[in-house]
């Protein structure tokens, strides 16, 4: 199969890795052959964490700059800090609740405006689906579940190829039976929320 | 049961690299375990330590990595199928045993694991430790992939049976921290009842003796030389006269940029992953089909000086690179683009990179850099000991050590001036204090403190130094994930199996002669009591006890009470700008405090000179 490439940013703590993981359940669950591979070596002290995704034929798991298929960005700073990780064809898929990196709040650095963020996204890329997934979350019952937003964000999209279902059943597989209603929710609203960006 | 315990062959499940290399270890019918945790390496332990709770596995977290190489020693002596693992510079903690352990052997597989860290993700540099299996002697494997390197594991215990020798297993962090799916394979039933054999003209390492075995040694290489040319871990792929010899994650993006390039056909690639020693037959023979060889592997030309001394001795003439202006670097990682457009220039293929993106028209964002957590008692001791300082005039230098504390070099605590290694702290501080006429303040961990600070501090009392050394009593080794370390409390995990070290009662016997504890949270107390530390001439020793926030937390010792702020705030800011606690937050102008991630360990409550910070009422 065609390789895609994607890359995942998000602030220590958001889930990144989780998401990642139901990715790659899912890509089992479709037959399609994944690499995953993850810096988080600080990441519960509030740093950037990075996973890249490949799935398909190709054999190596890390992503070089200017050649992901899809950015998915749990903050939209982190989502433009990433940006040279793309090409003109990549897709961007981004949350705009924002995470003050603590340098901003200490004076020695100024948070980009948002609106701002998504035009320079838009403008650089194929194509920008941006959504408050934290607002989102919320609305699910549980502001951890911004992780699954997303992927429902992402799945809706279809750049993956993967059938709705099969990504429900890797969320059933993979996330705790406790928080599975509202996890399912959270997938249906961030995939409603692509549909109508 | 634990997921890598799973007894059934043939299941496929999603494995980070790390859990593969336990699976690896645990098909191969490991008895005997050790280590002292280190990234990329952690994820190993950490899994063979809770796998060890419901199996017959033995595994210890030892106290540094040259008592986890020793211990294992003995077992691999004893007849026991033996694995070590440790971070890249953890080896060299490890080298004084590893060099001798070389000659003399082991009765029973023993495999040494180190996680090398290219581009230093969580490391202090990024050495090669390729060259320790040359450099002592044993033979080595290197895996491509998450998968291939749990077969390795069972392939190395094996090899080290055959030849009586240790193995060494090297990964670099793009294995340790990737995830792949991996098929289970069977659980080979440890042997775990040992027994020593006394051996000592094999075993006690005289001058006499040594010798002997210094003979034997490079007898077991040649041997290991000829397994190397015939493994099933170093093959050629592909035909046609452009060769590329490549080992580790490399070989991956070697396959990508070939078949990217579209000259499968006219390409070999020569992939080593038994590579020490190097198969020079193997190699002669692959030069001999080739008109231009290209030598892909992250860090020091390990192979490319092999492979041109192999080309001089046949007397091939073929042009040999990798490492070169042009080429390859010897820094940090590689990635498949820069490797696919290597391989192009190299062999004259054509080939246009995509344009890159342009991003002069974005605004700059501000970094996000690592923070101590929320309610770290670091953040509190740092901020005392430099208040403390301050307050007497003092013009300090603070040699700091290796762990999450390493981060309170940041502004604004900006306390670190110091850092090489584990230990160096407190050895440092005996040579800083002599060299100068300035004050010495080091901070090291209490983890840190067992692994290496001792002898430091034995050094300090015997010399007569004269410095403060801040030991950070906080119940974890925290930085690598929260694993055991001889002062905790290991009732509190569930084991009656431990006995537990006391810092103070062990600084005290050292003879040091000012020995003081602060409650780090008690912050005016704190103060004044580093400041009598900070008077004594001599060694004098602080050690601060809290235990580490995010450890608290997730064993529910601690149940966060957060703080805000009130209107009595006249936004000076003293506490973002002093203490820098990420549950800070600056809106429309006004200090806030975010009520989600606060612990209240109440320091700012008291630094607030308008006493504006209060308990938040439910
Ligand atoms: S993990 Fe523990 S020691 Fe490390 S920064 Fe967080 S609270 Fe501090």
């Amino acid at each position: 199969m065609e390789t895609i490439r994607l890359i995942i940013v998000a602030v220590g703590g958001q889930g990144n890795l989780l998401a990642s993981k139901v990715l790659g359940e899912a890509a089992l669950i479709s037959g399609v052959p994944v690499r995953m591979s993850e810096i988080h070596g600080m990441a519960q002290r509030g740093g950037v964490v990075e996973s890249a995704i490949v799935f398909g034929d190709a054999k190596s798991s890390i992503i070089s700059d200017g050649e992901a298929d899809i950015l998915l960005g749990f903050e939209p700073a982190e989502t433009l800090r990433a940006i040279n990780r793309c090409n003109k064809k990549t897709m961007v898929i981004t949350n705009t609740a924002t995470l003050m990196p603590f340098t901003v709040a200490i004076g020695r650095g100024i948070y980009p405006d948002v609106e701002n963020v998504k035009e320079l996204l838009r403008a650089k890329t194929a194509g920008l689906v941006s959504l408050d997934a934290m607002k989102l979350a919320k609305e699910a019952g549980s502001p951890m579940s911004v992780n699954i937003v997303l992927l429902g964000a992402l799945i809706q999209t279809g750049v993956l190829g993967f059938s709705k279902e099969n990504v429900i059943e890797a969320i059933r597989r993979r996330t705790k039976p406790a928080f599975l209603e509202k996890n399912l929710h959270a997938f249906e609203l961030g995939m409603k929320a692509a549909q109508l960006s | 049961m634990h997921k890598l315990l799973n007894d059934s062959p043939g299941d496929k499940i999603m494995l980070l690299g790390n859990e593969a290399i336990a699976r690896g270890a645990v098909e191969a019918g490991v008895a005997f375990a050790t280590t002292y945790p280190g990234t990329p390496s952690s994820e190993i332990s950490l899994n063979l330590f809770q796998m060890s709770q419901e199996s017959d596995l033995y595994f210890e977290y030892s106290t540094n990595e040259k008592v986890a190489l020793e211990v294992a020693a003995a077992a691999a002596n004893s007849g026991l199928r033996t694995f070590c693992m440790m971070k890249h510079v953890g080896l060299n903690v490890a080298a004084d045993p590893l060099m001798t352990l070389a000659y003399v052997g082991v009765t029973a597989g023993m495999v040494i694991l180190t996680a090398d860290d290219p581009a230093m993700f969580s490391s202090q540099n990024e050495q090669d430790n390729r060259y320790y299996a040359k450099f002592g002697g044993f033979p080595m494997l290197e895996p491509s992939s998450v998968a291939e390197v749990k077969e390795m594991m069972k392939d190395a215990f094996e090899l080290s049976e055959s030849l009586g020798q240790p193995v060494l297993l090297r990964t670099t962090t793009r294995i340790n921290h990737s995830n792949a799916f991996v098929t289970f394979g069977d659980i080979k039933k440890p042997d775990i009842q040992g027994r020593f054999i006394r051996d000592p003209h094999r075993c006690v390492t005289v001058p006499t003796v040594s010798r002997g075995l210094h003979v034997k040694l490079l007898e077991k290489l040649e041997k290991a030389g000829q397994l190397a040319e015939s493994s099933g871990f170093n093959f050629v792929q592909g035909s046609g006269k452009f060769g590329i010899i490549t080992n580790g994650v490399s070989f991956h993006y070697v396959e990508d940029g070939i078949k990217d390039l579209g000259i499968e056909d006219k390409t070999s690639v020569l992939r080593m992953g038994f590579s020490n020693p190097l198969p020079g037959k193997m190699i002669k023979a692959f030069l001999k089909g080739c008109d231009k060889v290209l030598v892909i592997e992250e860090g020091e030309p390990f192979m490319e000086e092999a492979v041109k001394a192999f080309a001089q001795e046949e007397g091939i003439v073929i042009p040999i690179n990798g490492k070169s202006k042009e080429l390859f670097s010897r820094l940090f990682e590689y990635d498949p683009a820069m490797v696919r457009e290597k391989i192009a220039n190299y062999f004259d293929i054509e080939y246009t990179p995509a344009p890159k993106m342009d991003i002069t028209d974005i605004p700059e964002i501000p970094i996000r850099p690592p923070n101590l957590c929320s309610g770290c008692s670091h953040r509190a001791t740092f901020y005392e000991v430099k208040k403390a300082a301050k307050e007497m005039d003092m013009d300090i230098i603070c040699p700091t050590d290796i762990g999450c504390y390493t981060l309170g070099f940041l502004p604004p605590l900006s306390m670190g001036d110091f850092v090489i290694c584990m230990g160096s702290s407190v050895s440092s501080s005996c040579g800083f204090s002599k060299a100068t006429d300035q004050k010495v303040v080091s901070f090291i961990g209490d983890s840190t403190f067992f692994h290496s600070g001792i002898t430091g501090l034995v050094n300090a009392v015997f010399n007569n130094h004269n410095f403060t050394l801040v030991i950070l009593e906080n119940d974890i080794t925290a930085m690598t994930g929260h694993q055991p370390h001889p002062g905790v409390d290991m009732m509190r995990h569930g084991f009656d199996t431990h006995g537990r070290i006391n810092i103070e009662k062990i600084v005290r016997a050292l003879g040091v002669e000012h020995v003081s504890v602060v409650k780090p949270f008690k912050v005016k107390k704190s103060i004044d009591i580093i400041k009598q530390a900070l008077e004594f001439k001599g060694v004098s020793v602080v050690i601060s006890q809290e235990p580490c926030a995010l450890y608290a937390k997730g064993l529910k010792l601690l149940k966060p009470k957060a703080f805000m702020v009130s209107d009595q705030c006249t936004d000076h800011k003293d506490c973002i700008n002093t203490i820098a606690c990420p549950s800070f937050y600056v809106e429309d102008g006004r200090v806030n405090i975010d009520a989600d991630t606060c612990v209240g360990c109440a320091v700012c409550a008291q630094i607030c000179p308008e006493n504006a910070i209060r308990p938040l009422k439910k």
